[in-house]
């Protein structure tokens, strides 16, 4: 048997732990500008994520969330280095690469409350975000399906010479269902230009990835059978994320077709609101939130002479705009009844007999 | 006017569609150089080149994925999924993802596509290459769902989807690929939600899909020489539904028989049975009757898979009884 399939009591496998190597990633080439809008775009979701929770917590959104508290850095990093016309897949865990793509933070929170100034006016809720005319192209919650519709995308981008890259986001968990390896090799095959996002937070869902994965590194160890080169980076390191999107992206544009790329991350909390994540080994969690992508990014910010007063700033900034963008969402009416009754079909009806 | 072969007839209604429109691209397993294995794509390959027309690998869940996020995004492909039965390893993104889309991004995307698929049985292949599962499609909503009967309606049918801004499954049946009819030269464009009655009657209202229509007709026949006249109408579209055409013919004979090729529980005629039931039940002189394939996957040997799909003389049969009470 193999070491990462070891036998062992449940929630106490051997911890993964952070890098420790931030301040290496110190001398990237990123425009001090750039790093300022990574700053503001990790404060922006960490701030609208603990909202979300919030909400959830006093019952006024209903059903259940997947937050991307900890992630932060991945959604972040990409939605700076995206074209404006770009196309994003995301997952039920979608929240923050909604935003990433200048979605505005009322119309999402609007549509987790269920209200009609939603973004889908309540009808996708909080797994299905999408924003067609910011080329947030859906969020797919049932693992493995939007890797082949995200190829959709770039085929269709391919085939009308428009220079957009589709960029599709995804778990670790989703390295192990077919419609993953169907679609890298279709996009290897066609050379799509499409890139792949694993957001490796070591867990599937409640079961580590590693106790049920044939190979250590769930995307890029599989990159090889596609053709593609095994790309796994520091997914808590915004930098490093922009970069290596940027990389990405100006291959798949110049036609050199896909990428596959691992990010390591961590959730801070659990899978799901219903979940609080005690399947973690101690130590593990505490290790991962000191290594948090939004500490990172300032230590950084701050040692490469930004003023504290001037991230402070940001993140007040960002505050005053999830307070204003809750009473909004808050505000909005509840649904018409009959919405529910539209828009199955093209001519907006959902009559199916004459 | 030509005669045409069902299988010529929908590598026709493509090409129709192909050469009026450019974002039309056709996708699948075999259907490019090989003209696809029951030869429904012939002669596309060469006419439109392989950026329109493209051979993918055996990968159903990327076939539909692809052609999904292609409509999502300004082209109108067409996929093919070689054996209906095949549905059953991509029916997530059928089900989950193209269906309702639409619904749940509140009208944000429209999806222009079509999947044809080689469906239904007589061909002795087993029960892995031989359903119907029109009545699979229909349960959910968000699905358009056709089969069409003859070489004429093929053409007419497959333009009608491909210019649909819904998603429709396009059910060929596989044992009318050979059958033959007339198709009229210069464009055909037929309308989704239409039923088609092939056989005026006064006695009994006989409604049929695919291959079920042929037999109905047959037993139509047989049954005139008794003296018994009947209806015989080709469904053709099972969404959207023509209750009015069927509602009233049912209302006039006060009969009503369906003729399923899908095993027994909730087939298509399941649903149209209860609609008449709810709405001509004052009608009707006799309890509605259902000939289908009994509930049992389908044998491969002739004489078993003959024995238990519904037949000319099954039909006969069930309706001379039902006339008779």
């Amino acid at each position: 048997m193999s070491a990462t399939r070891a036998e062992h009591e449940y929630g106490a496998h051997p911890m993964v732990l952070p890098p420790d190597a931030s301040a290496a990633q110190d001398g990237l080439d990123v425009a001090p500008a750039v790093r300022l809008d990574l700053y503001r775009r990790l404060e922006e979701l960490r701030q609208f994520e603990k909202r979300a929770y919030d909400l959830f917590m006093q019952q006024l959104v209903k059903g259940t969330s997947h937050l991307s508290l900890g992630m932060e850095a991945i959604s972040a990093g990409f939605g700076a280095a995206m074209r404006k016309d770009d196309y994003t897949f995301a997952t039920y865990r979608g929240h923050a690469h909604t935003l990433s793509r200048g979605v505005g933070m009322a119309p999402v929170l609007a549509e987790l409350l269920g209200r009609a100034n939603g973004l889908m006016g309540g009808k996708g809720g909080s797994m299905h975000l999408t924003s067609v005319e910011h080329g947030v192209l859906g969020s797919y919650a049932i693992i493995g399906a939007h890797l082949c519709v995200a190829n959709g995308a770039a085929w269709s981008a391919q085939v009308r010479r428009s220079g957009q890259v589709t960029v599709c986001f995804f778990g670790d968990g989703t390295t192990n269902i077919g419609a993953f390896h169907e679609a890298l090799n279709y996009a290897a095959v066609y050379s799509l230009p499409v890139v792949f996002v694993c957001e490796n937070n070591l867990y599937m869902e409640y079961t580590s990835i590693a106790d049920i994965t044939a190979v250590p590194s769930p995307a890029a160890d599989r990159a090889a059978a596609y053709g593609l080169p095994a790309i796994k980076i520091d997914g808590n390191d915004v930098d490093v994320v922009y970069r290596t999107a940027g990389d990405a992206l100006e291959l798949a544009r110049s036609g050199g077709g896909p990428s596959l790329i691992e990010a390591v991350t961590y959730r801070h909390g659990g899978h799901s609101r219903a979940d609080p994540g005690k399947y973690r080994p101690a130590g593990e969690v505490e290790a991962w939130m000191a290594y948090d992508p939004l500490t990172v990014h300032r230590a950084r910010l701050i040692r490469l002479g930004v003023a504290e007063s001037e991230l402070d700033g940001i993140r007040a900034d960002v505050a005053r705009a999830v307070d204003e963008a809750t009473e909004e969402a808050k505000n909005g009416r509840l649904p018409d009844v009959e919405s529910a009754f539209t828009d199955v079909w093209a001519d907006g009806g959902s009559q199916w007999r004459n | 006017m030509a005669q045409l072969s069902y299988r010529e007839a929908v590598s026709r209604g493509i090409a129709q569609e192909m050469a009026r429109d450019e974002r039309v691209m056709l996708i699948g397993e075999d259907i490019g150089g090989a003209g696809g294995v029951f030869k429904t794509t012939a002669g596309l390959f060469e006419q439109f080149g392989r950026t329109r027309v493209v051979d993918t690998p055996i990968s159903e869940q990327a076939i539909l994925g692809a052609a999904m996020g292609a409509a999502m995004t300004g082209l109108r492909p067409i996929a093919e999924i070689m054996f209906s039965d095949f549905f059953a390893v991509c029916w997530d993104i059928v089900v989950n993802e193209i269906a309702k889309m639409r619904y749940m991004t509140n009208g944000q995307v429209k999806m222009p596509l079509v999947i044809k698929s080689g469906n239904g049985g007589s061909l002795r292949m087993g029960a892995q290459h031989s359903q119907s599962i029109e009545n699979w499609a229909m349960a959910v909503p968000g699905l358009k769902v056709v089969t069409p009967s003859t070489p004429l309606d093929v053409v007419g049918l497959m333009a009608a989807a491909v210019r649909s801004d819904d998603p429709v499954l396009f059910f060929e049946h596989k044992g009318l690929y050979a059958s033959k009819g007339e198709v009229p030269d210069g464009e055909i464009v037929d309308e989704l939600g239409k039923a088609a009655i092939r056989r005026p009657g006064k006695d009994a209202t006989v409604l049929a899909l695919g291959l079920m229509v042929g037999r109905a007709l047959g037993a139509a026949e047989e049954l005139a020489r008794e003296g018994i006249d009947v209806e015989v109408i080709d469904v053709r579209s099972l969404v959207p539904l023509d209750t009015q055409t069927l509602l009233t013919s049912i209302s006039r004979t006060g009969r009503l028989f369906t003729v399923e090729e899908n095993p027994r529980l909730l087939g298509w005629g399941a649903e149209i049975a209860s609609i008449a039931a709810d709405e001509c039940f004052w009608d009707l002189d006799m309890p509605i009757r259902r000939i289908t394939t009994p509930h049992i996957p389908l044998p491969s040997a002739d004489s078993l898979e003959d024995a238990v799909l519904p037949s000319v003389d099954r039909i006969v049969q069930d309706v001379r009884k039902g006339v008779s009470l």
